[in-house]
């Protein structure tokens, strides 16, 4: 017997083991299985009682929630069931729908980087019949909103720019910040949410500046990074082995000479140390990356040995 | 409203009020015309191309050969529109669920934007709104007229005040990348032709 196998949107993405062992169990019992390639949407939305979207933007003077999606599947579960569900942060409320004209015009360019966005929706009420229900979400946000150096990331109308632009985030991706929002701009809203779960976050960047040049919104966004680092030494919320090699590095990153034993040093050290005195307690970067091989020669060394005559700076 | 659901909102209001900054006064949005196309039927047909959609400028003097030729193998074809009968019309659909069986819709807008090359679709010409989603090509007639510059213009249409549902669609469905066009999108329509046609009421006035 031939069975061609579904795997539904949130299968694929979220729980393939669960499709691999199907598939596995299917073949161990002898069944020819077919996987279809061109597979797409089971098509639940057209099924359920009730559809769930966020909204992109709330417009005051009409109560209307706006909704940009390219596929159009905020307008599917919107339309098809009879109850539509909407939540949404209160700092999506926008005065009118002459001001909408512009926060659509931002986020098209900054998200997709084109006009606008295949579906954009404006949903005033339910249709004849149905049932539309809109949450209004504050979550931390009013008491950001009272945060003098903070309270500008409520402008965020996530486009993304920050983290399409940023150089840790193109490397490292999105699960690496371990956050709902991601990126820098996740780095400057998750710890309003909660200040101890991510003390360490403000520290995974590297403060180019790169996401504050491209933010649609001028959000100060380096800066606010900046200044979450400040809110967490203040706070004590540092933990003590990123603190004491933070107190060597600042002495050895203080001093030239004594930088450059330290680096020369650790290449050597690198290529004789054991394994255990390389990955431990203390090195929390090697808890999950291999430490790369170091080369044999640094590039200060190079450049001693190649520009002999050129290395006096100038006195300023 | 019960007093739990009153009492979190007064909550949220009063954090909001007590922390609120200092407010500037409320610009006034330009509706930045500096840079007007001459022409916008022709850049309303060069935007809708860039997202992949279709439109026919020349007389279509028979919708229903024309939509025989276009899509051969459609078997329902649904008419929103009065002046064409198709295979069945949307009051025909007994829920809302059951546009995914229609092959080919064929709808009115009342306003295209050139700027984007979207046009405007409401409650009012969908009547059943899952037709701009579930149905598998879309037709949509514009009256060349009823093309707006650009979005700011789009948005003083009125039905964005009055009508519960307003789509400004652009295009077919298309997916999350730049371009929207690399991955195949799994909802929405797979393709939108837009015929250039006057509205038949109009020109009988003006004729």
């Amino acid at each position: 017997m031939q069975v061609a196998l579904m795997v539904p949107c949130y299968i694929d993405m979220f729980y393939p083991h669960v499709g691999i062992a199907t598939l596995e169990l299917l073949e161990r019992l002898g069944v020819d299985v077919v996987y279809p390639k061109e597979q797409t949407c089971c098509g639940q939305p057209m099924a359920n009682s009730a559809g769930m979207t966020g909204a992109n933007f709330v417009v005051a003077e009409t109560g209307a929630i706006v909704v940009a999606t390219n596929e159009g599947n905020a307008d599917l579960s919107a339309n098809t069931p009879p109850l539509h569900i909407c939540s949404v942060g209160i700092e999506k409320i926008i005065p009118t729908t002459e001001s909408l004209a512009v926060f659509i015009r931002l986020l098209a360019r900054s998200a997709i980087g084109d006009t606008i966005t295949q579906y954009t929706s404006t949903f005033r009420g339910p249709r004849k019949g149905a049932a539309m229900h809109v949450i209004l979400v504050d979550n931390g946000r009013s008491a950001r909103l009272g945060m003098k150096r903070f309270w500008h990331s409520l402008k965020c109308i996530r486009c993304a720019a920050c983290m399409n632009t940023c150089p840790v985030y193109r490397r490292s991706g999105g699960l690496s910040y371990g956050s709902t929002y991601m990126g820098p701009i996740g780095i400057i809203m998750m710890p309003t949410f909660e200040i101890r779960k991510y003390s360490e976050l403000p520290f995974s960047s590297t403060l180019n500046g790169s996401c504050t040049n491209v933010c649609p919104v001028k959000i100060d966004i380096h800066e606010q990074i900046y200044g979450w680092r400040e809110v967490m030494e203040e706070n004590d919320q540092i933990q003590v082995v990123k603190k004491e090699a933070m107190r060597v590095a600042d002495e050895v990153l203080s001093h030239p000479a004594l930088y450059q034993v330290a680096t020369t040093t650790l290449s050597t050290a690198l290529e004789v140390l054991p394994h255990f005195a390389v990955y431990n307690r203390l090195n929390a970067w090697g808890k999950y990356r291999d430490v790369p091989e170091a080369a044999r020669e640094t590039f200060h060394e190079w450049y001693r040995n190649h520009r002999p005559k050129t290395d006096e700076v100038p006195a300023a | 409203m019960n007093s739990a659901e009153t009492l979190s909102r007064n909550t949220i209001l009063d954090a909001v009020r007590a922390n609120q900054p200092a407010a500037p006064p409320m610009p006034t949005v330009p509706h930045f015309h500096t840079n007007q196309p001459a022409d916008l039927v022709t850049t309303f047909c060069e935007s809708v191309a860039r997202m992949a959609g279709v439109v026919v400028t020349d007389d279509v003097p028979d919708l229903d050969s024309f939509l025989r030729a276009k899509f051969p193998d459609a078997k329902v074809i649904c008419s929103a529109i009065p002046e064409y009968a198709g295979t069945m019309k949307p009051a025909n659909l007994n829920h809302w669920s059951e546009a995914s069986t229609i092959d080919v819709c064929v709808l009115r807008s009342p306003m295209g934007a050139a700027e984007t090359g979207s046009i405007l679709l409401s409650d009012v010409e969908l009547q059943v709104n899952t037709l701009a989603l579930l149905a598998h090509d879309l037709v949509v007639l514009l009256d060349p007229k009823q093309i707006v510059a650009n979005i700011h213009d789009a948005y003083e249409h009125p039905h964005f005040k009055l009508r519960p549902y307003s789509l400004l669609m652009t295009a077919p469905s298309g997916s999350g990348d730049i371009g929207g066009i690399v991955v195949h999108p799994a909802q929405g329509a797979k393709t939108l032709t837009i015929l250039l046609s006057p509205t038949p009421n109009a020109s009988e006035r003006t004729g």
